[in-house]
């Protein structure tokens, strides 16, 4: 009868004490940060910031112990997650290497690869990056193009990848290349490699996006040796990996609390006489982020159990975009912006970064379509 | 109780439910809604006990947790079952908490503003007077429940059959919706006080609550037929649900269905403590979830969709009208807006965090 499961987990006393102190440390961090920059959220970049989380035991925190991690609940991490989204706080730096490239090396990677990385990343100094997309690879990941030669000793490493987010900035990338056979073969043939980014013949090139933000790089590979130590999993099990390491991606709170900070700071200047009109809407908007929290929380409960939630993830995902992407026209419907106004000033610098962030929201991680089209198979229509 | 035990009764419950919801068919339903009284699909509802599901165990209940106890009316919901089982499940919750026996056979609840219904003191009895419109299956129920205010406390009453003037009328859904009128003295053992926390607008929520399950199995099912027929339907040499466009439009669905089913979980979970503001958020949800899938449903069947002949308007029109009983998306929109905007910007967060927390407000 269902075509889906959405798990209601239990509220835990332990994840609920952690959220007390992730608050207060939360507190003290970003009292100088101002909402419009705190609205850049998971896109905030912070060394420093992500050190200091990684030193209270927040980056890893399912990991085992043995590879530095926490061994605490999904649940457990995900309160630290949405606490960090919902203020904005810059936790870029270690998002992707918490949220799937450590994961993936514990499932698939070797005893070595993981030793040398996972303590690293769950200390909030190891940063890594994704890499998938290619110029025409983009949601037909199949189509990859970029080759890792078997030569002796490791691999020869030619292509392009694109739209690698803080790869200027990160010290690994997880690289999804074909290493035999050619795209017309689509899943066959493909593997994944930890690449090391100080690795001679690579060359990373930042391509502003349209608020002039430099987060996402043109990366380059040319004739680049990659020892065969690098493979991660199985040679030409790639898409397999890759496809599991999707549903990390997808699966976590940042998919549906982008403009947060944004509604927060509605709320603020609706404070004191909101109309009924505001009062209906913002009631609306509250509504639905608790039932997005009640699924996307029911995500990491599968996730805790071990289960595979890409359906899931999918769906809460495709949820989640609409809702962060329509809260900048309610805010524009509910609230007069006038040059100016110092009431309104800071929404308005909110809203001006909310509504240039947000066609990225539908893009990033697996587009709308593609997100339809995933759950699309799920209902048994493909 | 052991909480694994009561999940294997659950699950048994659920599944004597899917067998005897399912056993209705579309006969069934359209006589309802041509105003008979279903005679045997209640005698098999009530065999089964389902009427005391959100009772105790001491009063007749199967001892199970709330939240499963509702989880019935999704399944209910999911085969448009035509009875008054969320209005007679109800009833008996509140006449329990309250120190009446539970009722005998079917019965329903008013879901009226405050001061609706007006109490007084005769002697050895009470007054009561006042007047409610659309009242769920009132004409056929041997127990109307109502909950009034009188001198600051909230009482409940009991009407019998017959004590309440009845003028029929139908809902959108085309189910009873009657128009009551209550004008006479009962016995003083008709009334009593009720425990603090139910007030005309907890009842009220709570039973939304439980319309918000009743939605999430219809829209279920919504999605079972109409990826069903998707996959049937030729047209242009293949079947509607190898396209594209059709194949993005189930998928919105399909995300309703899931919105809709994490709200009856927040409402489900809300119901123990009369949570308003959980429930409210959910009722808000489920509420537009209807109004985005119908669309969508009816889209993909084509005209078929449009006949009286086919069943998907048992669902959709459901849909329609359980939007706007026990508060619509406005009504509890407002509710909850108004608790956001006095959490203030640095409490907006954990005032979310604390509405789907299910530990009450």
């Amino acid at each position: 009868m269902s075509f889906f499961t959405f798990p209601n987990p239990p509220v835990m006393p332990e994840a609920e004490k952690l959220r007390g102190e992730v608050r207060a440390f939360l507190a003290e961090e970003l009292k100088t940060i101002p909402p419009h920059v705190r609205a850049a959220s998971w896109s905030g970049f912070d060394a420093d910031f992500s050190r200091k989380m990684g030193q209270r035991s927040w980056i890893g925190m399912t990991w085992p112990k043995q590879y530095g991690g926490h061994e605490r609940t999904s649940l457990e991490r995900y309160v630290v997650l949405e606490e960090m989204l919902a203020v904005g706080a810059p936790v870029a730096a270690h998002w992707i290497a918490d949220r799937q490239s450590g994961p993936l090396l514990l499932r698939f990677g070797t005893e070595e690869q993981r030793q040398a990385v996972l303590p690293k990343i769950a200390a909030g100094e190891l940063f890594c990056c994704i890499g998938m997309s290619e110029p025409d690879s983009g949601s037909d990941l199949a189509a990859v193009r970029t080759r890792a030669e078997p030569v002796e000793g490791g691999f020869r490493v030619n292509g392009t990848k694109l739209w690698t987010t803080f790869a200027h900035r990160a010290h690994y990338m997880l690289l999804f290349c074909r290493t035999s056979g050619s795209p017309s073969d689509r899943h066959g043939g493909t593997s994944q490699l930890l690449v090391d980014l100080k690795t001679p013949g690579i060359t990373i090139r930042p391509i502003a996006d349209l608020t002039g933000a430099k987060h996402f790089n043109e990366v380059a590979f040319e004739d680049v040796f990659v020892p065969s130590s690098a493979l991660i999993g199985e040679m030409g099990n790639g898409w397999h990996q890759v496809t599991s390491e999707l549903a990390y991606e997808r699966s976590g709170p940042e998919r549906f609390l982008s403009s947060f900070v944004l509604f927060a700071e509605l709320v603020r200047v609706l404070r004191d006489h909101p109309s009924e009109q505001a009062t209906v809407a913002v009631g609306r908007l509250a509504s639905h982020f608790v039932v997005l929290r009640q699924l996307s929380r029911g995500v990491a409960w599968l996730l805790q159990n071990g289960q595979n939630p890409a359906l899931e993830a999918a769906v809460v995902k495709d949820l989640g975009a609409l809702v962060e992407q329509e809260i900048p026209d309610i805010v524009r419907s509910l609230v007069e912006i006038e040059p100016g106004s110092e009431r309104t000033a800071e929404l308005a610098r909110t809203l001006h970064y909310t509504v240039l962030a947000a066609p990225s929201f539908s893009l990033r991680g697996g587009t709308r379509e593609i997100l339809r089209g995933i759950i699309a198979r799920g209902l048994g229509l493909r | 109780m052991a909480d694994q035990q009561s999940g294997e009764t659950g699950v048994l419950l659920n599944e004597s439910a899917g067998r005897l919801f399912g056993s209705f068919d579309e006969k069934d339903i359209r006589a309802v809604e041509q105003g008979q009284w279903p005679q045997a699909a209640w005698a098999k509802v009530q065999d089964a006990g389902f009427p005391l599901a959100l009772v105790s165990e001491v009063a007749g209940g199967f001892g199970i947790p709330s939240a499963e106890a509702i989880s019935l009316l999704r399944i209910a919901g999911y085969h448009v079952a035509p009875v008054p089982l969320a209005e007679t499940m109800l009833a008996n919750r509140l006449l329990s908490e309250t120190g009446f026996d539970v009722a005998e056979g079917p019965a329903t609840v008013v879901v009226a503003e405050s001061g609706a219904f007006a109490l007084a003191k005769h002697g050895d009895s009470w007054r009561v007077t006042g007047r409610a419109d659309g009242v769920s299956w009132a004409r056929h129920v041997d127990t109307i429940v109502l909950l009034t205010e009188h001198a600051g406390t909230s009482f409940v009453v009991r009407l019998k059959r017959g004590v309440a003037s009845i003028a029929p009328a139908m809902s959108f859904a085309n189910l009873p919706a009657d128009d009551i009128a209550v004008d006479t003295e009962i016995a003083a053992d008709d009334v009593r006080a009720a425990p603090s926390n139910w007030t005309p607008r907890s009842l009220k929520a709570a039973f939304a609550a439980l319309r918000v399950s009743e939605m999430a199995g219809a829209l279920a099912r919504v999605m079972e037929i109409t990826v069903g027929y998707a996959n049937e339907r030729v047209q242009f040499g293949k079947p509607i649900g190898k396209q594209q466009a059709i194949q993005q439009q189930l998928a919105v669905l399909a995300g309703q269905v899931a919105a809709a089913g994490g709200a009856a979980d927040v409402a489900s979970a809300a119901f123990d403590s009369l949570d308003i503001v959980a429930i409210a958020a959910a009722k808000v949800r489920a509420g537009e979830a209807a109004s985005i899938a119908a669309p969508i449903a009816h889209q993909v069947h084509g005209a078929i969709g449009f006949t009286e002949e086919h069943r998907l308007h048992f669902f959709t029109r459901r849909l329609w009208g359980w939007r706007d009983e026990c508060g619509s998306e406005r009504y509890w929109s407002k509710v909850v807006g108004q608790e956001a905007i006095a959490a203030s910007a640095d409490g907006l967060w954990p005032f979310v965090v604390s509405v789907g927390s299910g530990q009450g407000a």
